[in-house]
């Protein structure tokens, strides 16, 4: 434990730390443009000189280790100063230097109010400007949909490319040319093509890279901020959402060391101009073939009608990707006072069964654990789709050379380098048999761990995927019950997916899954089907079923429907969200539905009414009061409720009777995920931009 | 005055042979078996008693230097060279390559072994390229010899390999080499850690110049005491002088350390055109040292200390000679301008403060600044000095502050002179 002397304040700091943060944790704000606590240490903007009593010249503090800073002569602590006047001459001099060639256009430039320059200049700058040459322009690079770039702004801090080369894993951003003509640039000023890439508007300290999308719509001091829960894919990343009246203008992360660090996807963060299209703001009642508009009062005389028509055992709900908790159980429990078993949450058509432990469906390593691991199979898997700011975790891993990675599956670009063991299942049974050589591998490592990836998982024979999987597991060495390390882990790619398993939505006794449900559809058995949001079914094969859709978009699942009930998007409601790892997070509602479109949990208490099974609350605190009542966990927001080790150990003894076929990839197209993504312009444009790119058109191929 | 037979580099001026055998017959590679068989500490000892200090400009020890390469490290050690002379005036690596290359290459093998290092880089300056011929072939002559090469006849397997810049100033910057030969771009490293901790590929590395390496066989064949004994105290031995600019025989020439300057200008490069009182001023070590004024340079020693005492700089000894038909200011302004380009741009005083120092020159040189500009200009370069990741930032600001010290007067007449309407800075908000 380093000790030092901080502006006369001896201070005691955690070794490995740096001048810097040491300065910080002694209260001293450091001012910098170019360090970044998760990317690599750059040094080039100068800002953060302080002055290190006994050393000739002012020192980087950002890249000053505590640790190899000398003591004094007599052994006294290292003296720094960051209140002396060499101090603040050398940053008033750094500052003077970046002012002097970036544009003064503070009133036309987006980060006007969020800007770091901006900032620092009020605060260590000097009044006046002493240059009187001309100001230095420098051209703007088209980098994509995404992301605006007014380059005279940069001030060459490189964090965008050390975060583009670091966290996102793509080396495309880069830095041309010399001296002042230094310019940042992709290669042939290509598009970016990573998930990741909308974070570097986040890290830009200045105006050089703003948000295209949201170009001259607000400025910060408008927006009414709310945090809450991204719903793209499973993992739950942190969000803040800025809103101004009824819209959403963006999106932007929050820090959580857990989850999403301080990234979050593309889909994540420009998804929002879906949230304004094609939404359902009113009921409609399908009447002669076409949807009519309806009020609530007639949708819902429709539906207790088709109810009363079909009776208890021939009807059946299924919850979709993007529905919160509180809407599943509600739903779940006017199922259960009807007397219906046909439930199902699984989408996907796996064959997850929550009686079995939370452990068998859980990531159970944690997000956090990948920083621990050091060998990993992934299995029918593409994270960089799958869950693109996990990515970035394995990434990490792999670039500090800790962690060795094997696939089984469809090889694809993951930005790190990996081993291909094989195709499908039967590599998996080599595997998990010790009979591969990436088997040992894994039982010489210290933290090894597997991926189960929707590729694997979406088919019919995922339960034989499970066990083979869960085989693996125990007999390589990732359950350790003692070190309590679980290497076991589904990486689900749904928001909805845990929090419906931890409810228990799937069949009931004698209830039928999704597979059974839909064939149950065409041959009559089940006669009519309430989608909570579902709409990755095939939906042709509900049949002659009545379909009753509740969502907010009018997506797939809408157009098939007879009757559709309103419903809120996730920015909409309060909600609860479990993630991959078991995470229970809170969404809040920054705006309200449109139209007449309301809180989904609501619709179903307001039904439950009118089928005269009344729910038993009438208010959000009341549903959750009874939520945590039968489901303690729910109540422990932000917490993780570890499952059993012995659980896995126990899905080894399942049927492995598999198809041998490969795994196949799942998400095709990661921008078209769901009915908010496939309603965004945005998506549709980076969705084609990235079609084009796989193809690799080369201009003459027709 | 250096008497012949205390010359190391024999072959200067490229009269005689550079090949191997009329290398080996002026004593190149005599000895070399003995000296290896001594081992290591007593190179570095040796090394360290001549008093040898480095010849790239820093003047840092070089025996010390070498002391500081960790003894009991798993990495392989690594040599580097550094052959990219590009400071403006010095002209002294490039005859060592292609007159007397065998002597660098003994001392790349005495030096990479005292440091127990199996390879040796010698980054060249992209401009060189019939020195990196010569070199190469010299290099090759070698190789056959097994004077160098897996299983030499010296015992140390020794391989020397010779990398080509591409003609940028700052590879000449130890860590931005290392950077180039890696084969990234050429950007100064944050330091610590040095290079002898982790340098090339993360390996523990010692980067020296061309001459302090290619003078260590004659330390060694002729003994620590014959090195020390020539020049002054504290800074010993022969340099190569490198004396260019308004002298009536510009050359290079091989000189005992603390000559006189006056000495040095008259014998050997024919006196200052126009004689002595003819002199302006002398920039006395590479573009990147402050000027020495004509009325300071009458008794002045060239050596580190010496040129140190009145606030310039030995560097690498190429005595740039101005005499009074020189317009200083655009002088310097030149010299302002090689180092804008040259900016790696990475840090932001030097990246921004050389193009502004440069504008602000150029209008100088035309007399269209204020008279306030003078010290503002001065306030930019302290602004720069120190700041910096590199020395580069330094060596771009001391010829102005060398000119502002000594020729404060000449700008102010300029700009009286010329009466250019004062463009002075309003004073408006920050920008």
């Amino acid at each position: 434990m380093p000790k030092l002397i901080i502006n006369d304040k001896p201070i005691e700091v955690e070794d490995g730390l740096n001048l810097l943060q040491a300065c910080e944790l002694a209260g001293e704000e450091i001012p910098r443009f170019c360090y970044h606590e998760r990317l690599s240490i750059a040094g080039n903007c100068r800002m953060c000189l302080v002055e290190v009593v006994g050393m000739p010249k002012p020192v980087a503090s950002c890249h000053m280790a505590v640790n190899d800073m000398r003591p004094g002569r007599d052994g006294s602590p290292p003296q720094v100063r960051t209140d002396s006047a060499v101090v603040k001459k050398a940053r008033e001099g750094v500052m003077e230097f970046l002012l002097i060639n970036h544009p003064l256009d503070c009133p036309i430039c987006d980060q006007g109010g969020e800007c770091d320059l901006q900032d620092q200049a009020m605060g260590y700058g000097t009044d006046g400007s002493r240059f009187k040459e001309n100001k230095r322009a420098v051209e703007d690079k088209n980098i994509g949909p995404l992301i605006k770039t007014i380059m005279t702004r940069c001030i060459q801090c490189t964090r965008c490319v050390r975060f583009m080369t670091e966290v996102a894993g793509v080396s495309e951003l880069g830095a041309i040319g010399r001296g002042e003509d230094m310019e940042i640039t992709t290669y042939l000023e290509r598009g970016m093509t990573s998930e990741l890439s909308g974070n570097v508007i986040d890290l830009c300290p200045v105006g050089a890279l703003t948000s295209k999308p949201y170009a001259f719509k607000a400025r910060p001091w408008e927006l009414r901020k709310t945090e809450s829960i991204d719903v793209m894919d499973g993992l739950g990343s942190n969000i803040r959402l800025d809103a101004r009246g009824r819209e959403i203008l963006r999106i932007l992360p929050r820090n959580h060391d857990g989850v999403n660090e301080e990234w979050i996807s593309d889909k994540a963060r420009f998804v929002w101009d879906g949230l304004r299209r094609g939404r359902l703001d009113r009921p409609y009642v399908r009447r002669e073939g076409k949807l009519r508009e309806a009020s609530w009062a007639e949708a819902f005389a429709e539906i207790a009608d088709r109810f009363e028509a079909a009776g208890p055992s021939k009807i059946g709900a299924i919850a979709g990707d993007l529905v919160a908790v509180e809407e599943m159980f509600a739903l779940k429990s006017l199922f259960t006072a009807i007397g219906s078993p046909h439930l199902d949450s699984r989408q996907d058509g796996t064959s997850f069964d929550p009686a079995k432990g939370r452990s068998t469906y859980l990531f159970n390593s944690t997000i956090a654990g990948l920083e621990e691991a050091d060998a990993l199979l992934l299995i029918g898997s593409n994270p960089r789709r799958e869950a693109a700011v996990l990515n970035s975790r394995i990434l990490k891993g792999w670039r500090s050379g800790r962690l060795k990675i094997g696939l089984i599956g469809e090889p694809g670009d993951l930005t790190y380098d990996y081993d291909y063991l094989g195709a499908g299942p039967q590599t998996l049974a080599d595997v998990a048999a010790g009979k591969h050589p990436f088997a040992d591998v894994l039982k010489a490592a210290k933290r090894p761990m597997l991926i189960l990836g929707q590729g694997a998982l979406a088919r019919p024979d995922n339960a034989a995927i499970i066990a083979l999987a869960a085989q693996a597991a125990k007999n390589l060495g990732m359950l350790r019950e003692e070190e309590g390390w679980n290497g076991f882990n589904i990486l689900h790619d749904a928001a909805a997916r845990v929090g419906g398993l931890d409810l228990g939505f799937v069949p009931q006794e004698g209830g039928l899954a999704l597979d059974a449900m839909l064939e149950g559809a065409r041959d009559g058995d089940i006669e009519l089907l309430y989608l909570l949001g579902a709409d990755e079914l095939d939906m042709s094969a509900t049949g002659d079923a009545f379909v009753i859709y509740q969502g907010s978009h009018g997506d797939r699942g809408a157009r098939f429907a007879d009757i559709i009930l309103p419903g809120a998007a996730y920015t909409e409601k309060n909600g609860t969200y479990v993630n991959t790892e078991g995470r229970v997070q809170m969404a809040q509602r920054a705006v309200f539905p449109p139209g007449d479109a309301r809180e989904d949990w609501t619709i179903i208490r307001a039904l439950s009414e009118r089928l005269g099974h009344k729910l038993p609350f009438d208010s959000l605190a009341e549903l959750r009061a009874r939520l945590y009542a039968e489901h303690p966990h729910f109540a422990a927001s932000d917490d993780i409720a570890r499952g059993n080790i012995a659980d896995v150990a126990a899905l080894a003894s399942g049927k492995t009777t598999f198809e041998d076929r490969p795994f196949g990839a799942v998400i095709e197209d990661f921008y078209q995920t769901n009915p908010i993504a496939r309603a965004s312009s945005i998506m549709s444009e980076l969705s084609a931009l990235a079609r084009e790119d796989d193809h690799g058109a080369t201009g003459t191929d027709g | 005055m250096l008497t012949d037979k205390d010359r190391i580099f024999k072959n200067l001026y490229g009269q005689l042979d550079w090949r191997l055998k009329a290398a080996q017959k002026r004593g190149a590679w005599d000895g070399t078996k003995a000296f290896i068989e001594k081992g290591q500490d007593w190179i570095i000892e040796e090394v360290k008693a001549s008093g040898l200090r480095g010849r790239g400009g820093a003047g840092f020890p070089t025996g010390l230097k070498w002391s500081f390469m960790p003894k009991n490290d798993v990495r392989p050690s690594y040599l580097v060279v550094n052959a990219d002379e590009s400071e403006p005036g010095t002209c002294k690596d490039r005859e060592i390559m292609r007159h007397d290359p065998q002597l660098l290459i003994e001392g790349c093998l005495y030096a990479g072994f005292s440091m127990r290092a199996h390879a040796c880089y010698i980054y060249i300056r992209g401009e060189y390229i019939r020195e990196r011929e010569r070199l190469q072939a010299a290099i090759d002559e070698a190789y056959e010899a097994k004077l160098i090469g897996k299983g030499n006849i010296h015992g140390w397997d020794f391989d020397v390999y010779l990398v080509h810049g591409a003609g940028a100033y700052i590879c000449g910057e130890e860590t931005a080499l290392l950077e180039s030969l890696e084969g990234k771009k050429g950007q100064p490293r944050l330091k610590p850690p040095f290079p002898a901790n982790a340098g090339l590929w993360g390996a523990p590395t010692t980067v020296n110049n061309v001459e302090s390496i290619a003078v260590v066989p004659d330390i060694l064949r002729r003994g620590a005491p014959w090195f020390a004994s020539l020049g002054r105290p504290n800074n010993t031995g022969t340099k190569l002088f490198c004396i260019s600019g308004h002298v009536n025989e510009p050359c290079n020439v091989e000189e005992e350390m603390g000559i006189p300057l006056r000495e040095l200008i008259d014998k050997h490069a024919g006196g200052v055109r126009g004689g002595w009182d003819n002199l302006l001023a002398v920039i006395p070590g590479g573009s990147s040292v402050p000027c020495v004024p004509a009325a300071m340079c009458q008794d002045l020693l060239m050596d580190f200390d010496s040129l140190r005492d009145v606030q310039s700089g030995l560097g690498t000894a190429a005595v740039i000679v101005m005499d009074k038909s020189t317009d200083i200011i655009k002088a310097i302004a030149r010299i302002a301008y090689f180092y804008k380009h040259e900016s790696c741009g990475q840090c932001t005083p030097c990246r921004e403060g050389t193009g502004w120092m440069w504008r602000v020159l150029e209008r100088m040189v035309k007399g269209e600044a204020a008279p306030r500009e003078i010290d503002m200009l001065l306030d930019v370069s302290k602004q720069i000095e120190g700041h910096t990741i590199c020395a580069l930032g330094d060596a771009a600001a001391w010829p102005i502050q060398g000119l502002i010290r000594h020729f404060r007067h000449v700008i102010e007449e300029r700009l009286e002179e010329r009466k250019a309407p004062v463009r002075g800075p309003r004073v408006i908000a920050a920008e």
